[in-house]
């Protein structure tokens, strides 16, 4: 009788897919602390407390400067924001993390004090993508988090194939490439050969630190430091890995398919 | 000892019911000195043995005993001692020329043989490995697995440490397994100052390690129900794991538990109230997840597609020491938490879940059972915490000692071993993942084995690619 009882459950849960992002986005858990921020006005002169507790060294602090704080190599350990006497970084609960450029993930040091986040692609790809994008998922030496949380994204909470974006099996089909691992010096061939078979107009999307900066493997002679040594990354998402959430918003700001600005979702 | 006569002991040790758990080559001079772990399941004991330093090549063990195959071809790699004998001696994850040094493949030769790759770039969201099959027709004759893709140089970098990124490489040397591998270098640092953890953090410890176990046997299982189209239970598993790595975040705002070991203990509590939250969620999910796994046993149609898939034998476990629920899932009761209790293990223990056959079906239901089984754990340990700190300070590590810890993962033994140097610092720091004994088990499966049945064999399996490259 298992086919009456399959169909009786399920149609009493009904459509357990998300409101968001015509709803409000879930809340991430309290614990996570989203996105960090950067206030340099509260760094005092000569401190560093938070320089040698980072893992990854994101943060750096020259002479005469306020910190920086590059979240594109920070896994969201945290130690800093328990290390810092004056709190000037904080975490700011928001889980939009994605950005363009590399820089505009560095805050702090006389810069930003929040990461810009990504502007939506010109209006000649978004006619092409903005409402089919076909990815091609390459890991390069990711610990299957990042990659848990990619997949993620197609189960029923999220249903991402709503928003016409798919995971496909072959690059000749894909519009792009999302990356995740530092990339591995065993993997660089075949990301390379991966990036060259997928036609002409493309994106690469870098998801997590690794992908982003190498993230706890930064530096490792048998690791590239990112997927920016090997191809031309179009969207950075930070995190490690970045919360479901954070890769959504992510890819749904890259087709311009979220109207909200910054600083918008706190108020 | 004398090689010769440490591998006589090694094996003659296996020979008596031991298990190789680690074999590593520890550099001395221009030598290499080679150390052993052997646990020996029934007496709840551990073996360590070290040989004389040795250079250029000796009898090797595989030859008598195959669950050392990778254990020398690593050794070889890292420290150029020649196993004389070796079958199938060949890189494990050398780089050469941007793509791992594979070597040459098995071959099987013949009028009607075709051989199929496949990797490392696969057709899902997943990690890159290379499978060499040799068929004939539909029929696996052979299934060769080429890996190294994910080498990050995670061990290489250890000698000289802890460093500032080790706790956090830690948890990412197989991201699923993150509890798992954190424990196991928290545990392996504790040791090593000579005291443990307070009582409370072993206590959160093994309530993270069991969310981790519940939240990757609901996906296997959904993806298994996937891999033969069986959509009822595959949709529902994908989002009950979701649930139960959201339980993980309650704890410490990571979905994958992240952040919550350290050296010393936990860097979050787990108050009351948010114990009362997770015993809630807790109780749906697994409620939902049982449903779930209901269905797909009820459904004739999947179960006919599990059974007699993908068979590994109890000897064959035996010899080639698997480990994990692939090997409890051949009937063969091997779980560490049970043989060798580490934390709080040893006050409160999980039921071993065991099934015979070694088939699909069977690795499925023994992950159904510990879903049942840890979630009753969590149930009962959630109401009843000790009192006290979650962390306390460690003092630095002891100079010229070892220290092994075994943890329970959720595929199977995570082995860690530091030796330290006269300054404390590590000498030599060995991480075995469960995935580096369980490959083989899944080559082994695939023979006799139709290829279009390689999907949920792999999965039933779900090895760590990173795990394994290190």
């Amino acid at each position: 009788m298992y086919v009456i009882d399959t169909i009786t459950h399920r149609l009493k849960r009904g459509c357990e897919t998300m409101a968001y992002p015509k709803g409000p986005a879930p809340a991430l858990p309290d614990r996570h602390g989203g996105a960090l921020r950067v206030d340099a006005t509260k760094c005092v002169a000569d401190c560093d407390a938070c320089v040698p507790v980072c893992p990854t060294e994101a943060i750096t602090r020259k002479a005469g400067q306020a910190v920086a704080l590059d979240l594109g190599r920070c896994i969201f350990c945290t130690e800093c924001v328990t290390a810092c006497p004056t709190k000037a970084i904080t975490q700011t609960n928001d889980h939009r993390l994605a950005t363009r450029k590399r820089e505009d993930l560095v805050l702090g040091g006389g810069g930003l004090e929040e990461v810009r986040l990504a502007a939506a692609l010109d209006e000649k790809l978004r006619k092409l993508f903005g409402r089919s994008l076909r990815l091609r998922q390459v890991s390069a030496g990711g610990c299957n988090a990042c990659e848990a949380d990619t997949n993620v994204l197609g189960t029923i909470g999220w249903d991402l194939s709503r928003f016409g974006i798919q995971f496909v099996a072959s690059p000749r089909h894909a519009d792009g490439l999302l990356v995740t691992g530092p990339v591995s010096k065993n993997m660089e061939l075949a990301l390379k050969k991966t990036w060259d078979a997928v036609p002409e107009p493309k994106l690469v999307i870098a998801v997590g630190a690794c992908a982003i900066a190498g993230g706890p493997f930064v530096g490792h002679s048998q690791v590239n430091d990112g997927a920016s040594a090997v191809v031309p990354v179009d969207l950075f998402i930070p995190g490690c890995p970045p919360h479901p959430l954070t890769i959504l918003d992510g890819l749904l700001r890259l087709l311009g398919r979220l109207e909200e600005k910054q600083g918008e979702h706190r108020a | 000892m004398e090689m010769a006569d440490f591998v006589r002991t090694v094996a003659t040790d296996l020979d008596r019911g031991g298990r190789l758990c680690s074999w590593f080559g520890v550099p001395e001079g221009g030598a290499t000195r080679i150390v052993a772990v052997i646990a020996f399941d029934a007496d709840n004991t551990l073996a360590v043995g070290r040989s004389k330093p040795v250079t250029g090549s000796y009898k090797s063990l595989t030859v008598t005993h195959a669950q050392a195959h990778l254990f020398e071809r690593e050794l070889w790699e890292q420290h150029g001692l020649i196993p004389e004998g070796h079958p199938w001696l060949k890189p494990v994850r050398k780089i050469q020329n941007n793509a791992p040094a594979v070597g040459e493949f098995f071959r099987v030769d013949g009028g009607e043989i075709h051989e199929v790759a496949v990797g490392p770039v696969h057709a899902g969201i997943i990690e890159p490995g290379h499978f060499r099959f040799q068929c004939a027709g539909e029929e696996v004759l052979h299934l060769e697995i080429a890996l190294g893709y994910q080498h990050r140089g995670a061990e290489a970098v250890l000698p000289g440490g802890p460093h500032r990124a080790t706790m956090s490489q830690m948890e990412t040397v197989a991201g699923d397994t993150t509890i798992a591998h954190a424990t196991a270098y928290a545990t392996v640092l504790e040791a090593l100052a000579g005291t443990e953890a307070p009582l409370r953090a072993q206590w959160l410890r093994s309530l993270a390690l069991e969310l981790e176990r519940l939240a990757n046997h609901t996906g296997d299982l959904g993806a298994l129900a996937n891999d033969v189209a069986f959509l009822p239970t595959s949709s529902a598993c994908g989002k009950i794991r979701g649930d139960f790595l959201n339980l993980t975040a309650i704890i410490c705002g990571n979905r994958f538990g992240r952040g919550l070991v350290r050296p010393g203990g936990c860097r979050h509590d787990l108050d009351e109230e948010r114990a009362k939250l997770l015993l809630e969620r807790l109780t749906a999910a697994l409620a939902e997840a049982d449903q779930a796994a209901l269905w797909l046993w009820d459904a004739v149609s999947a179960r006919a597609r599990f059974e007699n898939t993908g068979v590994v034998h109890a000897k064959q476990a035996s010899e080639i020491g698997l480990v994990g629920l692939a090997a409890r899932a051949c009937g063969l009761l091997r779980d560490a938490r049970f043989d060798h209790p580490m934390g709080w293990h040893r006050f409160a223990q999980v039921p071993v879940s065991v099934w015979p056959g070694g088939d699909v079906f069977a690795r499925a239901r023994v992950r159904a059972l510990e879903i049942q089984r840890s979630g009753q754990f969590l149930k009962e340990q959630l109401v009843a915490p000790p009192d006290g700190e979650v962390r306390s300070e460690l003092t630095p590590p002891m100079p010229d000692s070892l220290a092994v810890a075994l943890v329970e993962g959720w595929r199977g033994e995570v082995c860690h071993v530091a030796l330290t140097d006269a300054t404390g610092h590590f000498r030599r720091y060995k991480i075995t993942d469960p995935s580096f004994h369980n490959w083989t088990g899944l080559a082994l499966a695939l023979r006799g084995t139709a290829i279009s049945d390689f999907p949920i064999c792999n999965k039933s399996f779900n090895l760590s690619y990173c795990g394994f490259d290190l």
